[in-house]
């Protein structure tokens, strides 16, 4: 909107009050460019960090990421040593970790936002569950270990390592699916209500879906945490020099399918470059940052693919 | 809208069993009669574990497998005296309560020395006033009371310099900082606290490396790579012998005193009687030497593995420093020593 066509709106009476007008249209204005530039340096700082960093482990660990490197033990030789295990193993317990969070949290949401009664109970639980979002990783580690290592037997596995970490993006999966779950529409609701739909079915067929985009960002923010966790599975017992896989799922014998994977040890790949940072001599630091690099790309295909399913799930919404 | 049926939530996770599919392709070696030798505990022993389970796999050709972790010599006890583990690691003896642990659920086992560690004093090449420091002037620079009081070299000892000293030390979870303040403080974690503190010895190096008024402590296999940045200062006992810099000669030699530190495998008495675990115990005293030089630490004396295997083989049982933390203890005396449980 230009200032002339202000003007000619008609509403303003006097040259005085124009130029008034004027003046300050020109400092909203300033104002304006002032918080854009502020927001651009804000949103370039993170990003120029990041990219530093990618640059950095890139530069150092590129000319490591060959297909020995994929597929390869660790060893005691820089040169020879790979992430198999680790990055198997970080594969493996992120899926444990998805397929036990992701329906226990959502569920947790919905009850939460549509079912639980609003009382003083509710609200204790309410403040337990944001209080819980920022607990350090290492408390859920210790738990683990009480609790399902000692107490459930449960070993020091991959299952245990999944449940783990499960636990600890629980919350944020819950915060996000009640986000989710409120930004949709009362009229949406009502309307289902309406022509005569129960609770579940308003739920299940109009709520959920219109929220799917919102719980998938908290999936997406709390599946990233996941991977890159060192401190509580190190305290539930991840290895470090592992040279073999867990036995696979799929089998040609009967029955086909076995569990056994889920209680073998394991190390992932944020404790595999911990250990390589660590060692003496420079030789392994390339190594770290390499696996960095590949721990990243993993988190960036996991995100992008989450990502995906919202971008097409938000098209579908149609209000 | 009825959406959620068909693609809803289970997105994510149905992706990550695809790539679990995927990743479960992979030819895997394991079949449930494969034997596992668990090994586990501090993190300086781990590299020489990591190079031994590495050739033994090889050599049995995956009939046997090796799992290596670092709890800490302090978290391997633990799981080693509740029976979890059939070897520890240790970067000082295993401690009275952690014996009387191993004692309560029936745990015994045999001690084996199998490296030598040379705790290494640094300072930056540009140093040029310091070659040699004697146990007493680290102590006045480190012990509890010279916080906010020694600053400067000066105040050390008023022919060096009037240079602010920058400290560089050990975490307070390593083996290294209590063995360091132990040997030095005569005291095991008795320290003053204005240092800069880290459980990554490369932190410490490269922190030395571009200070040069800073003086630190790293243990041996972490300064050799580093040797062209960093000084290593030759310590002076005090008990006459002179200046011993640090190096496989004077440690295997026993002057390098009081900061040559013995490294250690726990074994259980329990794994002990498993072939496997003889057999890796064989490996590891007869190409453990090779193997540890290469890893940079410092192997000892060819007799004293002998020895050490020989009490194996007859299975002594128990530590011979009854459960107190000792400095400056000679390979030689090791072995003569009669073992407690």
């Amino acid at each position: 909107m230009s200032i002339t066509s202000t003007l000619t709106d008609g509403r303003v009476a006097g040259r005085a009050a124009d130029s008034e007008f004027v003046r300050r249209l020109k400092r909203r204005r300033t104002n304006e460019t002032v918080f854009i530039c502020l927001g651009l340096a804000a949103t370039s700082i993170g990003l120029i960090a990041l990219a530093a960093l990618m640059i950095d482990l890139a530069a150092s660990g590129y000319p490591r990421l060959t297909a020995d490197f994929f597929t390869n033990f660790p060893s005691r030789r820089a040169g020879q040593a790979g992430i198999l295990s680790a990055w198997v193993g970080s594969l493996l317990v992120i899926s444990v970790t998805a397929f036990i969070g992701v329906p226990l949290g959502v569920a947790a949401g919905i009850y939460l936002e549509e079912y639980a009664p609003k009382n003083i109970w509710t609200n204790i639980i309410e403040i337990n569950v944001s209080n819980l979002a920022g607990v350090p990783s290492i408390v859920f580690g210790l738990l683990a270990l009480g609790l399902f290592v000692y107490g459930f037997g449960t070993g020091r596995s991959i299952f245990t390592a999944g449940l783990t970490l499960a636990l600890l993006i629980l919350p944020i999966i819950i915060v996000a699916t009640r986000e989710a779950i409120r930004a949709v529409p009362w009229s949406l609701r009502e309307a289902a209500y309406g022509v005569g739909a129960t609770k579940w079915q308003v739920t299940q067929d109009h709520v959920l879906p219109a929220a799917v985009p919102g719980v998938l960002t908290g999936v997406i923010i709390g599946i990233s945490r996941a991977l890159g966790e060192t401190a509580p599975l190190v305290t539930i017992g991840a290895l470090s020099f592992i040279a073999f896989l867990p036995p696979s799922p799929v089998s040609a014998d009967f029955p086909f399918i076995s569990f056994a994977w889920l209680f073998e040890g394991f190390t992932v790949l944020p404790i595999q470059a911990f250990n390589w940072v660590s060692r003496p001599g420079d030789d392994f630091q390339s190594n770290a940052a390499a696996a960095g690099l590949v721990l990243m790309a993993i988190t960036l295909v996991l995100n992008g693919v989450a990502i995906y399913f919202r971008y097409r799930l938000r098209k579908k919404l149609q209000w | 809208m009825r959406l959620f049926k068909t693609h809803g939530a289970a997105g994510p996770v149905a992706t990550s069993l695809v790539v679990l599919a995927g990743a479960l392709s992979l030819p895997s070696s394991a079949s449930a009669q494969t034997k596992t030798i668990t090994i586990d505990g501090s993190s300086t022993v781990f590299p020489i574990s990591e190079a031994v389970a590495e050739e033994f796999q090889k050599q049995k050709k995956g009939e046997v497998r090796v799992t290596v972790g670092i709890s800490g010599t302090g978290g391997g006890f633990k799981k080693f005296c509740r029976g979890e583990t059939d070897i520890s690691n240790g970067s000082r003896p295993i401690l009275r309560q952690e014996m009387d642990e191993c004692a309560k659920n029936g745990i015994k086992f045999i001690e084996m020395p199998i490296a030598f560690d040379a705790l290494t004093v640094a300072v930056s090449p540009k140093n040029n006033f310091l070659e040699c420091i004697s146990v007493a002037d680290l102590k006045k620079i480190w012990e509890p009371a010279a916080q906010g009081k020694v600053i400067n070299y000066s105040d050390v000892n008023p022919a060096w310099p009037n240079k602010k000293i920058t400290l560089f030390g050990a975490g307070a979870d390593s083996g290294t900082f209590d063995y360091f303040t132990e040997a030095v403080n005569g005291k095991a974690k008795a320290t003053r606290t204005d240092f800069t503190a880290s459980e990554d010895d490369n932190v410490l190096v490269t922190g030395i490396e571009r200070d040069e008024n800073a003086l630190g402590y790293i243990p041996f296999a972490y300064y050799e790579p580093h040797k062209a940045k960093l000084k290593a200062l030759a310590i002076d006992e005090g008990k006459g012998k002179g200046c011993v810099k640090p190096s496989l000669e004077a440690v295997t030699a026993g002057t390098y005193n009081p900061l040559a530190r013995p490294l250690f495998l726990y074994v259980s008495t329990k794994a002990a009687e498993k072939p496997e675990v003889k057999d890796y115990v064989e490996f590891l005293m007869t190409k453990g030497p090779a193997l540890v030089k290469e890893v940079k630490y410092l192997p000892l004396p060819p007799a004293a593995y002998a020895t050490s295997y020989k009490h194996f083989k007859d299975g002594r049982l128990g530590t011979v420093f009854g459960g107190v933390p000792e400095v400056g203890v000679s390979v030689e005396d090791l072995m003569k020593r009669d073992a407690k449980i």
